[in-house]
């Protein structure tokens, strides 16, 4: 971590944040706004989502067909992405084209056309993501089992929205959503590569100081209770592969002992990274489940994950089970393994070897500028930069007493949701 | 005035950053510094691909490859996978209808441990019984997943479509009843007869000197030799269809459609490529992928994917429009999709739509080489189709000749709207 960093304010609020980079001639430019499912109420699931599909329909200054094409003409890519806390838009570009994504992306902070027409196009675009979604059995058992693990906070719903808000949502719905969230100081510019500091930060000041501050408005999130009780539940569907699911209330990331939970997710089920971009992670193999599951034959594959968010989300458990299946005794040899981390103290090895495949993937994530500006700006969304900076660090901090206490506290039955998905064309115990 | 710029030129791999070495026993070693970086990435093939499989065993070479690092005569499968994991690497294998591949990654002190675990699975891989019927059963869970995935059916169909009864037609992952017939001795017959040093390629790219990788590399493969490793076989020739083909695969409990449509497209070595892959770009691929993307999505909103894509191998390609579409819009879209291919291929692209899908093939190019993984994808493909180590050199010269008369001509040598494989894959039709 030597590259050199400028971290300020504007006068406006938005907070910028530019890191020096001259490993390739590009520079990749993010803009993370502060709203997502999170910001939601119920019968207006999915307005996060399609606001931000919206903003790829133009301002008066660059039309659709003028957008769509001038990131593509100079060979940047460009994406974005709604979650439970956020919503982002990056720009990779050759560093001398970098400024047509500065001004893209200041006009459509504040100029995005809501056209009446493109929003009904758009209502049927997304309800073709929800139903390409959808023919996932394991979308299908993740939405279910993510509703049965939280009573009122939105972190219940679905990013893309159920299907009865997005019939519903109307185009003032959208504009007020936009109006209200899509303002420079409930956003944040990162800005990672081939540029010099205080050049690119007059450049950011140039086109993004003089947009107006507005009103965010406060999000009362309800207050979700301590879980009352293991809750069970089936999916049925197509298929023959049938999956269990397990997902347990987790830690929010700015927690002192996430960096502990994401040694338990090594040790479970396989190095953990956060690394959107990056080329892949590492596999599993030796991971305690894959040891305890697949290699009993009671399941032929496993993985897991725990999510950066503001409140607490889930750790969860994904298992796939073989042709011939017995859910509950496959179940029983997991919750073996959770027994077995509770009650018995991992080894120093087996820490230092989570720690070295984090640095590994940090490493592996650092090979790339866009996902170095990724991490710029997602740190912040649900803490701050430095818990970026100083991860590795609180790692090789965790002790095996803590791993301990960790699991203890999260791991309990009592505190999570066991989903299965039972294929319509396999049943259990039988041959398909 | 060239849209290429001096200074990103400079940036690429070209013949004075890649160090290319044939060994005497034909393995072709390929090397690129990058000390920027802390890592090393690992890449490379052996003909030794599903075009071997017997039709009785489609799958055998994929098996073989995913069953090479399940035990070898020195290490047991989780010394294997403790060795990787606990350096926080990763080496995998695969196959293609040509060849083995394989790929990996490690911080740069770690690629010794890399390579010599690689020449393990290569040339000594044991395939134990107990983890090959695990790996069995996981093979045939992901053909179960596979065959229940509306994409990949309507995928199958197609290639099964236009290359009937040829090994680009068969699924390199197998059937449920192929992969059922395979035995622990066909894997090790497979690894005797096929696997050699000769038509190997191995590209490392990262922290690491040319010296130091050859050196490993002379260390761990330099003395393998398999005289039963056979020459490569001709590819049989293909012809196009004789008239359109829809067929629609019904998978009760869907709610989406796929649709993949198109026809055979131009070989990698062809002349046609460049302007294939540029006419490609402009009608499915560019902004918001292109003149398809467009209609299909942006104007009629009927599709969360819409786009093109040209498939190039060394003796056939395909060129495929696909899009997820809800069931009642299926029709609608293939009529859209036809409707703008007969557009296509009536009158030549604009020079403006031109000069942007060019402008982007230059522009694209320093992002598309910035990490190891993306230089050691485009340094394979050099030796792959013997493109030539200058070939990032020539590149714009080559993006830039092509102009919108060779593009029609092209487009209407492959793109015959009344000869299309139409499959689309999902709910039942009413």
């Amino acid at each position: 971590m030597d590259s050199p960093t400028l971290f300020t304010k504007l006068a406006n609020g938005l907070t910028v944040h530019l890191k020096e980079i001259h490993t390739a001639p590009l520079i990749s430019h993010w803009v993370w706004y502060r709203v997502g499912s999170r910001n939601e109420v119920p019968g207006k699931t999915g307005l996060s989502h399609w606001v931000e599909h919206l903003q790829f329909k133009g301002t008066p200054r660059f039309p659709p067909s003028v957008l769509d094409k001038a990131i593509s003409r100079e060979g940047g890519v460009w994406n974005a992405f709604t979650y439970l806390d956020w919503t982002t838009y990056y720009e990779t570009l050759p560093a001398d084209r970098i400024g047509l994504a500065l001004e893209l992306e200041a006009d459509r902070m504040i100029n995005s056309v809501f056209d009446p027409a493109m929003v009904e196009a758009e209502r049927t675009v997304i309800l073709s993501e929800l139903e390409g979604n959808e023919n996932e059995p394991l979308f299908q058992l993740g939405r279910a089992v993510q509703q049965a693990s939280f009573q009122h906070h939105p972190y219940r719903n679905e990013v893309i929205g159920n299907r009865e808000d997005l019939l519903q949502i109307t185009l003032e719905d959208l504009v007020q959503h936009y109006r209200q969230y899509y303002v420079p100081n409930n956003a944040l510019i990162a800005i990672a590569g081939d540029f010099r500091l205080e050049e690119m930060l007059q450049r950011v000041r140039e086109v993004y100081e003089s947009l107006p501050a507005g009103e965010i408005p406060p999000r009362n999130i309800p207050v979700e209770p301590s879980p009352s009780g293991e809750k069970r539940l089936e999916v049925h569907g197509p298929g023959e592969t049938a999956y269990i699911q397990v997902a347990y209330r987790a830690l929010p990331a700015a927690h002192p002992d996430f960096a502990v939970l994401m040694v338990i997710d090594s040790l479970l089920s396989g190095p953990a990274s956060l690394n959107m971009f990056g080329g892949g992670g590492i596999s599993n193999k030796t991971s305690r489940l894959y040891r305890a599951l697949v290699e009993k034959e009671l399941a032929v594959g496993v993985g897991g994950g725990v999510q950066a968010t503001i409140d607490p989300f889930l750790f969860e458990i994904t298992i796939t089970l073989p042709p011939v299946y017995h859910p509950d005794q496959t179940l029983r040899a997991f919750d073996e393994q959770i027994v077995r981390l509770m009650e018995t103290p991992v080894t120093s090895k087996e820490i230092q070897r989570a720690i070295k495949q984090a640095r590994a993937l940090f490493a592996y994530g650092s090979e790339n500028i866009t996902n170095q500006a990724f991490w710029l700006g997602y740190a912040e969304m649900f803490d701050h930069y430095d818990w970026f900076v100083h991860y590795l660090d609180r790692l090789s901090q965790v002790t095996p007493m803590d791993v301990q206490r960790v699991a203890q506290q999260v791991l309990t039955p009592q505190g999570r949701v066991v989903g299965f998905y039972l294929p319509e064309g396999n049943l259990p115990g039988g041959a398909p | 005035m060239s849209l290429a710029r001096p200074e990103i030129l400079q940036t690429l791999p070209g013949p004075e950053d890649i160090t290319r070495v044939e060994l005497p026993n034909g393995i072709v070693v390929l090397v690129r510094s990058n000390f920027e970086s802390a890592s090393v990435t690992l890449s490379g093939y052996l003909p030794a691909g599903g075009l071997f499989d017997p039709p009785e065993k489609l799958g055998l070479a994929h098996f073989t490859a995913l069953g090479l690092t399940r035990g070898t005569e020195r290490h047991h499968f989780q010394q294997i996978f403790n060795l990787l994991e606990s350096a926080g690497a990763s080496l995998g294998f695969g196959a293609s209808v040509y060849n083995i591949n394989f790929g990996g990654r490690a911080l740069a002190e770690d690629l010794p441990l890399l390579l010599s675990l690689l020449a393990e699975c290569l040339r000594i891989p044991r395939f134990p019984q107990k983890p090959i019927e695990r790996l069995r059963r996981q093979i045939l869970t992901g053909i179960a997943i596979r065959d229940q995935d509306p994409a990949d059916r309507a995928e199958m169909m197609f290639d099964e479509v236009l290359f009937p009864n040829h090994p680009f037609g068969k699924p390199t992952d197998g059937t449920r009843h192929t992969i059922a017939r395979i035995t622990r001795e066909d894997l090790l017959a497979f690894h005797r007869h096929y696997f050699g040093p000769r038509g190997m390629t191995l590209v490392i790219v990262g922290a690491v000197s040319a010296e130091q990788v050859l050196e490993e590399v002379q260390r761990t493969l330099g003395d393998w030799q398999n005289p039963l490793q056979p020459a490569f076989p001709e590819i049989p020739a293909v012809a196009p269809l004789a008239q359109s083909v829809r067929s629609h695969i019904a998978l009760p409990g869907k709610v989406q459609t796929e649709l993949v449509m198109g026809t055979l497209g131009p070989s990698r070595l062809s002349p046609d490529f460049m302007p294939a892959s540029l006419g490609n770009n402009i009608l499915g691929q560019f902004g918001l992928m292109g003149r398809i993307g467009n209609v299909v999505r942006e104007q009629e909103g009927l599709a969360y994917e819409a786009s093109t894509s040209l498939n190039a191998w060394k003796d056939a390609g395909t060129w495929e429009v696909t899009a997820g579409v809800n069931p009642a819009n299926l029709q609608r879209a293939i009529d859209l999709i036809l409707a703008e291919i007969r557009r296509f291929i009536a009158e030549p692209v604009s020079w403006e739509e031109l000069r942007d899908s060019q402008s982007h093939y230059l522009g694209r190019l320093p992002l598309s080489l910035e990490s190891n993984a993306g230089v050691a994808h485009a340094i394979l493909n050099l030796e792959r189709f013997q493109l030539g180590l200058d070939y990032y050199k020539r590149y714009p010269a080559l993006v830039e000749s092509v102009t919108p008369e060779q593009i029609l001509e092209v487009a209407r040598r492959w793109l015959d709207p009344e000869r299309f494989a139409i499959i689309s894959a999902g709910p039942p039709m009413e």
